[in-house]
């Protein structure tokens, strides 16, 4: 590594004790054998769920449409395999509520042609036709939010972005999913991003990437220059692939509260939604599959898998050799900020970028007595918050106080929790006052 | 000579002064209208909210103004709103009282899951859909008994009960409670359907072993008494022929869901081992 290089970061956050990347970040990518059945979840996006447009008994091929967008905030859906429509029922969602589903039975031969003609000629070609194939193919944030792509492309009047970045950071401890995508499929996400550049008509793009992965950062600077990008260093701390922690990072800008990215003239993009760009753009096939790192202590063979989406979790811990142990939690997402899930049934969406099972003896029940006011929390914040006074508040049921303190900004990372001498559930204290603020906003408007 | 000039000077100042003061009191003189004081000390003065307002001072004042009836403290009993009204000379108004009662078994039922964060119903609820199997059932880590007003509401083992010789039905629990799980009925029904699922019977079934099976078997058997929200069966309050213990015998349900809040709260206390939690 040159070390001329300017290493950048933000100021705030954490940085994790034994991260468990080494669990999983040396075992290349591997294609999972193909299942009997896949539950392709319908609210697989932020927004509106897209209408179903097969019925039950219908037969589909591998990429047809299962799915219509509806409305601007919304994605349509793909089938992941050719097979039969076997029913469509409402199964548990990754949020622990039951969603509907459309169950896939696989006829085994997993065959279909991409519905989209390659566009090859991207540097040249109708930006509005690129565009065009960002909705068509279904592409939603593959980081965690799953916003749908194309929203984030159109800049309203009057705002001008000038930056594109993409997100390698992958701060979150134990996925390595990215990681393994940047290494091994280096050019996928270049291309991707130079895309999106041009739907965007940005020249100034950066790729984020934390400096544990120099692997990764090798791979991409081999293919940076040719398509005009440019490898930003970044120190390993978490959430250094916050968006707004990014876009400070690398411009050295600050997106205000209660603004968006755009307000600062940046777009963030995950690596994964510019592979999948790629996909859609080059060779025409929709986001019907991605990598998911499973891990954990108790799973065999740890290791980055391409899911087909729908895939449940417990076949998935199956492809990673099975568990050792009884595990004591399963979480889809890091540690850090993914979510519990009730069942092993639960299938893999767009957005799943890793699933961990936690050991028992990690699962533990903390115990709280009270805030002793040392200020960790304070320092850890990435947002400049002040995590202690909220959770007192909130706790309090002074909603209102933790309005005025900025609760709305919060983004859940869980640095404070993380840093608490005391263990006290900050963010979940947070997520209560989060749901309360919105609640009393929904009567006041229908007032 | 001193003195004397001094004593006449203040003695005309303080007789001048005095007298602009007493004009000026006649004058601007403010109507008082001590009729929310007098009503406010008849209120029970619980500041519950459950009639809507921001307190029994902002009720009393109301009830002054005209605005309300004292029919609409949900609180007070017949006595206190017959007072009022012959103390402000209105007329009491007749709103029914009401009770909470938590249509719920999930002690001897459910399933749990491992849940360990705060212990607060509300921010419970929005991990995962909640620490129960059930999502329409008591998660019973007591945000209603901590809000209760009245101490009406314990957490028998793993489930709230009601004890209604202490709910007024001020509502509170009805309002805090993230599964509206919680129902205010009238203060004269003692008999209850003690579940909440509007799910189909197999997925209640593979949940809970205390869930209404939807079987229909209590509307044959007491038609009028008893009618179904769906798949749900549920007391009919408003029957002119209530229902009564003799018609539990006769219908025997097969979950046992039909219960006397007394037989209920004997058999949450013997799910819980007979220790207060």
């Amino acid at each position: 590594m040159k070390s001329s290089r300017n290493v950048m970061t933000f100021a705030g956050g954490i940085h994790p004790h034994g991260d468990g990347k080494s669990l999983s970040c040396y075992t290349p990518v591997q294609t999972a054998p193909l299942l009997d059945k896949y539950l392709v979840i319908l609210a697989q996006n932020a927004g509106k769920a897209p209408v179903p447009v097969v019925k039950k008994g219908d037969t589909v091929k591998k990429y047809q449409l299962l799915a219509q967008a509806d409305g601007v905030i919304s994605a349509n859906l793909h089938s992941p395999t050719s097979g039969v429509v076997s029913d469509i029922r409402e199964i548990q969602g990754t949020m622990g509520v039951p969603t509907p589903a459309i169950e896939i039975t696989s006829d085994g031969l997993d065959e279909g042609a991409s519905p989209f003609d390659p566009i090859t000629d991207w540097k040249n070609v109708d930006v509005e036709q690129l565009k065009q194939r960002v909705v068509e193919a279904g592409i939603v944030g593959m980081g965690g939010a799953s916003f749908p792509t194309h929203v984030k492309l159109s800049p309203p009047e009057g705002k001008t972005v000038d930056t594109l970045i993409l997100n390698g950071a992958e701060c979150e401890p134990y996925l390595t999913a990215d990681h393994r995508l940047m290494q091994e499929f280096p050019e996928k996400v270049i291309r991707g991003a130079a895309i999106f550049g041009r739907i965007l008509n940005i020249k100034n793009i950066f790729v984020g990437v934390e400096i544990n992965k120099l692997d990764a950062i090798a791979a991409l600077e081999h293919y940076a220059e040719e398509y005009g990008v440019k490898v930003a260093y970044l120190r390993v701390r978490y959430p250094q692939g916050s968006e707004k922690q990014l876009i400070n990072a690398i411009t050295g800008r600050t997106v205000k509260s209660g603004t968006l990215p755009m307000d600062a003239g940046c777009v963030v993009q995950n690596v994964a939604t510019c592979a999948a760009l790629d996909d859609a753009v080059t060779l025409g096939i929709p986001l019907v599959e991605r990598i998911v790192t499973v891990t954990g202590e108790v799973v065999v063979h740890p290791g980055n898998f391409k899911l087909k989406i729908g895939t449940p979790a417990l076949e998935a811990v199956r492809f990673a050799g099975g568990i050792t142990e009884e595990p004591g939690k399963l979480v889809f997402g890091g540690p850090m900020m993914g979510f519990a899930q009730r069942s092993f049934q639960v299938p893999v969406c767009k957005n799943t970028s890793g699933i961990l099972l936690i050991p028992q003896k990690q699962a533990y029940n903390f115990e709280s007595s009270g805030c002793i006011h040392c200020g960790r929390c304070v320092q850890g914040c990435p947002m400049h918050l002040v995590p202690c006074l909220l959770s007192t508040a909130i706790e309090a049921g002074r909603f209102d106080l933790a309005e005025a303190n900025h609760v709305m900004d919060c983004m859940e990372c869980g640095s404070c929790a993380y840093v608490c001498p005391d263990h006290r559930p900050l963010v979940q204290n947070v997520r209560r006052a989060k749901a309360e603020l919105r609640k009393q906003m929904n009567a006041n408007k229908e007032k | 000579m001193t003195l004397y000039t001094a004593l006449i000077v203040m003695g005309l100042l303080g007789l001048t002064l005095g007298a602009i003061i007493g004009v000026f009191v006649k004058l601007f003189k403010v109507e008082q209208d001590n009729r929310a004081e007098l009503a406010l000390e008849l209120l029970p003065g619980a500041n519950c909210g459950g009639c809507g307002k921001a307190g029994c001072a902002d009720f009393a004042r109301a009830l002054a103004a005209g605005e309300v009836m004292p029919g609409n403290c949900p609180v007070s009993s017949l006595e206190q709103r017959a007072a009022i009204a012959l103390a402000l000379e209105i007329d009491a108004g007749s709103v029914a009282r009401k009770q909470a009662v938590v249509c719920c078994r999930a002690d001897i039922g459910a399933e749990e899951m491992n849940y360990n964060g705060i212990q607060d119903c509300n921010a419970a609820n929005l991990v995962a859909g909640g620490p129960t199997t059930c999502r329409y059932g008591c998660l019973g880590l007591g945000s209603c008994a901590r809000v209760c007003p009245f101490g009406a509401i314990e957490i028998i083992g793993r489930v709230a009960v009601v004890h209604p010789e202490l709910c007024t039905g001020c509502g509170q629990c009805a309002r805090i409670c993230p599964r509206n799980v919680i129902k205010m009925v009238p203060a004269n029904a003692n008999i209850h359907v003690y579940c909440n699922s509007p799910e189909k019977a197999a997925v209640k079934r593979s949940l809970c072993k205390a869930g209404c099976l939807g079987c229909r078997k209590c509307e044959k058997l007491l038609p009028g008494k008893i009618k179904f929200d769906g798949l749900l069966a549920v007391v009919d309050y408003d029957a002119t022929d209530a229902i009564t213990p003799a018609d539990i015998e006769k219908c025997n349900c097969p979950v046992h869901g039909i219960m006397t809040e007394k037989e209920r709260c004997a058999v949450a206390r013997e799910a819980a081992g007979g220790k207060r939690v």
